[in-house]
């Protein structure tokens, strides 16, 4: 026992004067949450859009005036002609355009009927949707003002409760996918990449010949990692809920074992690994790859799983930051308990254990 | 011996920040000469050597290697020197030939001279059977051969050994000093750093570094005379003892 | 420069020799290029209903039919209480529920007015937006199906119609594949040049390598050039493979010249691949010099417009992108690949690429000395 500590205390060291990585490996989850909290969002709003109207009158002022002022849009040009659409779009300058042909205030007057027309660039369809949609709403607005409309007989009205999520905040869903990513990224690559480096400089054999069991000096080098990731994620935690206001609704007990259950299996991934390469660059790009990608996609913190063709989303299912998110919404913003979770959780430790033995046999077989 | 001078050290010193690394040596060392510089750990001969190689910016001081001004034309001297490190010299994921190749033509030797120059090294070394073959699965002993003939494949005045010979027995170190003699009689001055002593005897002519000064500077002979000592593992004992740094 | 003759032989001799890079130079791009776009889908489908139907009338199951049958929506639990509604969506069955209070069909009839009562699963706020604007789009079709079938044409005062007609162009099956797949693109390579060359160079450092061509007559600008320009080639190597896959695998047709694309890249490269070379300076060890790398790269891509849209980020964050070399080649390629944009529409984006290859390289340049 003694002996582990000792090496547990010397890879704390290593670990300890590598300031670069270690500022970045705590600066991480910090970034993240700045970025994702303030930068990133699917809202679509301030929009480039440019207006073509040719009729100029009363009506189509008007218009253009009401859609100007709204926070989804921002007109930033107005065009003579139907030849300078093409080029603004090609230019990338302008997401919409909003044409308003001739006699607009003359037909609504008398016809009761009016033409518009909304070309939109439709390289990111859905921008293109949501401002289309945006702006036939500002449009049906801007109809009904013209006329007293009476209050429609047969009328259903709903009522809508959003749950959990009252306003809607992004950081409701990335939080979760946040921690999943930043415990693989410090527990699974870190510790993969640091033992993989003591392979490859050749160290390795003089510590396997140390009295300490090879499996008791891997599991050395990965303690710091873990607990550098517990840090983390009280990190995130700490930013989450006095930065960006989410809550944590459910047991923070409950929460952080569950963190450290992750963090157990993300290391048993860098572990694998680790075990079947002896090149950096590879176990690097292993966990970009095995790691990054698949957390970041497969949880479903960015793109919702159920919209993937079903073989993807049967492959979500090996990834363990799948089951690590749905834990983590489920008791930090739904406020529930572990019986909601258990079924999750046992997952989690079948994924870890099963992880485990691979390296152990992979380790056996590369030692001997 | 030519008397002819290609190494002039003067005051030397190498400073990081308080710490004094090498402190005002000064020697000179002749053409053809085999100079050995010894000193324990942290005594300050690889920092010296690397200062004399170019890699490293003296605080103070002159030199003048290969007839040129260490400060004024250190790009230049590098034409004239060869290099062996102590990690390493040659590229492991090539096979021999490539690694001549490379060198040879990085120091400016036409195609006939590198094919000439391959053939001569492989059949002096006997590594006919492995010409092709990556220098990763060559064994120590012939690595090290090989790192010294590609540092002297364009003819140097100087090459500069940073204890060229860790870890191999001792049958391969005597053939690797046998190459060194060759590189002498050819008129190379070999610069070499060590810290066995018995390979100090193989030296021309000796310096001990302690502390970051040169504290003796003679033929081996003359070391053991002037310490009264039977060999150079006494004389550098009776010297390192006095030294303040080092392991 | 047949000294840099040398040095290139060399370099491409070790990549070639090197099989993991090979393998990652095929398999990332494909990998890469073949999951996350298929992956990738903000469109909101398949959402899961619970509905508690209080009422059991006819219009009830009409307008629970019409939910069923839009597509947007799968009945996952047809019941009669509020809670087992409920419950449904806390173990995460279901992602809205739809109260039907009784009396529904009578209170529409009689009453001229009915309410309908909609919980949301809301922790994904976008989803729940519009899942639950789906829903209510549903709910008001229904009643206007309702409003014609009581009241006789013509229906009600008259109202004004104002008619629009919406278009989108360049990309006609509105698929999102087509504006992610040139995005990951652009990622890919900027991934792989920086983290390659970066990689490379502080593997040199580790092994001592470097000391060693620090000694020879090799200049510097050899050096950084028998480095940047394997890695350019092969950038440009993985542009091809990707643009195949596009091509062939996806079935994008760039409406524009990929000449162009090319262009800008060959200019990209040379700057991304300076962003290697300079984190290559910072870093002493290759798990410094990829953490650094990843670090920032991560931030660069992420505010570059790859999967969120940079117009929505705040006036200051969109400021920053101006510095984001990222941003400017994900825009180009989804440009000339979606809209056909020309080398003038794109003189910006390629004076500003210019702008950052210089300032990256010579700062590289600058931090690399062969004598310290």
């Amino acid at each position: 026992m003694k002996q582990f500590f000792a090496f547990v205390k010397k890879e704390f060291f290593h670990i300890w004067r590598d300031k670069r990585t270690l500022f970045i490996l705590l600066g991480m989850p910090i970034t993240q949450i700045i970025i994702f909290g303030f930068a990133l969002t699917n809202e679509v709003k301030n929009s480039k859009m440019a207006i073509l109207d040719f009729s100029k009158d009363a009506s189509s002022i008007q218009l253009i005036q009401k859609i100007s002022v709204s926070k989804y849009f921002d007109a930033t040009s107005v065009l003579s002609s139907y030849k300078e659409v093409e080029p603004l779009f090609k230019k990338g300058k302008v997401k919409m355009i909003l044409v308003i042909p001739q006699q607009f205030a003359i037909d609504l007057q008398h016809g009761n009927k009016a033409q518009l027309q909304l070309i939109c660039d439709g390289s990111d369809p859905n921008v293109a949707n949501t401002l289309s949609k945006y702006a036939t709403a500002i449009v049906m607005d801007f109809q009904n003002a013209l006329v007293k409309q009476q209050k429609l007989p047969y009328r259903i009205e709903t009522d809508i409760r959003m749950l959990y999520n009252p306003e809607l905040k992004g950081a409701y869903s990335f939080v979760p996918g946040v921690m999943a990513l930043i415990l693989m990224l410090t527990s699974a690559m870190m510790t993969s990449i640091a033992i993989v480096k003591e392979k490859e400089m050749g160290t390795m054999e003089i510590i396997l010949v140390s009295p300490l069991r090879p499996f008791g000096v891997v599991i050395a080098k990965a303690v710091p990692y873990m607990l550098l990731s517990m840090v983390n994620v009280a990190t995130i935690l700490l930013l989450s809920v006095f930065v960006l206001d989410v809550p944590i609704r459910g047991s923070l007990i409950l929460l952080l074992s569950e963190g450290l259950l992750f963090t157990i299996t993300s290391l048993a991934l860098g572990l694998l690994i680790s075990s079947i390469t002896n090149s950096q660059q590879v176990a690097m790009l292993i966990s970009l790859m095995g790691l990054f990608l698949p957390t970041t996609v497969f949880s479903g913190y960015m793109f919702p799983i159920e919209n993937m063709p079903l073989p993807l989303q049967v492959m979500s299912n090996i990834v363990p930051a799948k089951w690590f998110y749905f834990i983590v919404k489920t008791i930090m913003i739904k406020g529930l308990g572990f019986q909601y979770v258990w079924k999750e959780t046992l997952i989690l430790i079948g994924m870890t254990v099963v992880l485990f033995g691979l390296s152990i046999k992979n380790f056996k077989t590369r030692l001997s | 011996m030519n008397k002819e001078k290609v190494i002039v050290a003067e005051g030397l010193t190498k400073r990081f920040g308080d710490f004094v690394a090498v402190d005002h040596i000064s020697f000179e060392v002749s053409k053809g000469e085999i100079f050995g510089f010894l000193g324990a750990n942290g005594a300050g001969k690889t920092t010296a050597m690397r200062m004399l190689c170019g890699l490293s910016t003296p605080s103070t001081g002159k030199a003048i290697v290969a007839g040129l001004d260490l400060f004024k034309d250190a790009e230049k001297i590098k034409k004239n020197i060869g290099y062996m490190s102590q990690k390493f010299s040659l590229y492991e994921d090539l096979t021999i030939k490539e690694n001549i190749q490379f060198y040879g033509g990085i120091y400016g030797l036409t195609k006939k001279q590198i094919l000439d120059k391959t053939n001569y090294l492989v059949e002096h070394l006997h590594l006919q059977d492995h010409q092709n073959s990556l220098v990763r699965s060559l064994p120590l002993g012939w690595k090290q051969k090989l790192a010294f003939s590609v540092a002297i494949v364009h003819e140097p005045a100087i090459v500069f050994l940073d204890e060229p010979t860790g870890g191999v027995d001792p049958v391969t170190r005597r053939e690797f000093w046998e190459l060194i003699y060759d590189a002498s009689e050819r008129g190379i001055t070999v610069f070499v750093t060590t810290h066995y002593m018995d390979e100090a005897e193989y030296c021309n002519r000796v310096s001990i570094m302690v502390d970051g000064r040169i504290e003796a500077l003679d033929t081996p002979n003359g070391l053991k005379k002037t310490y009264n000592s039977d060999s150079m593992d006494e004389v550098f004992l009776k010297l390192a003892r006095k030294a303040v740094r080092g392991e | 420069m047949s000294v840099l003759k040398y040095l290139l032989q060399k370099e491409f001799r070790q990549i070639f020799r090197d099989p993991s890079i090979l393998r990652i130079i095929f398999v990332m791009p494909a990998l890469q290029l073949i999951v996350i776009p298929m992956a990738a889908d903000y469109e909101v489908k398949n959402i899961n209903l619970s509905v508690a139907d209080h009422d059991h009338s006819v219009y009830t199951q009409q307008m629970v039919q019409k939910i069923k049958s839009s597509g947007y929506f799968k009945l996952v639990n047809y019941s009669s209480t509020y809670q087992e509604a409920v419950t449904s969506i806390e173990s995460d069955k279901a992602d809205i529920v739809l109260e039907i209070p009784a009396k529904f069909e009578q209170n529409i009839v009689h009453e001229d007015q009915a309410s309908l009562f909609i919980a949301v699963n809301a922790v994904n706020g976008m989803k729940a937006n519009l899942g639950a604007a789906y829903l209510q789009n549903i709910i008001q079709n229904y009643n206007n199906q309702i409003r014609t079938k009581w009241v006789q044409f013509p229906p009600i005062p008259p109202q004004t119609n104002i008619n629009i007609s919406v278009s989108n162009w360049f990309n006609p099956m509105m698929s999102y594949k087509y504006f992610m797949v040139p995005a990951v693109l652009a990622t890919l390579l900027t991934m792989l040049g920086t983290f390659l060359t970066a990689l490379n160079i502080v593997r040199e450092k580790e092994i001592g390598t470097i000391e060693q061509i620090n000694v020879t007559p090799i200049k510097k600008y050899h050096f950084i050039l028998g480095k940047l320009i394997p890695f350019w080639v092969l950038g440009l190597v993985v542009l091809t493979i990707g643009f195949l896959i596009m091509r062939f695998g996806y079935q994008i047709h760039p409406v524009g010249n990929m000449l162009i694309v090319y262009f800008f890249a060959s200019l990209y490269l040379i700057s991304i691949l300076g962003l290697g070379l300079l984190i290559s300076t910072y870093a002493d060890t290759q798990q410094q010099a990829m953490l650094i790398s990843f670090f920032l790269l991560m931030i660069f891509i992420m505010l570059g417009g790859l999967f969120t849209p940079i117009d929505s980020m705040p006036a200051w964050v969109q400021k920053l992108t101006w510095l984001n070399p990222v941003s400017y080649f994900i825009d180009v390629v989804r440009m000339v690949v979606l809209k056909g944009s020309g080398l003038s529409d794109i003189k910006n984006h390629i004076f500003v690429i210019i702008g950052f290859a210089i300032f990256l390289n010579s700062w590289a340049i600058w931090n690399y000395k062969k004598t310290s």
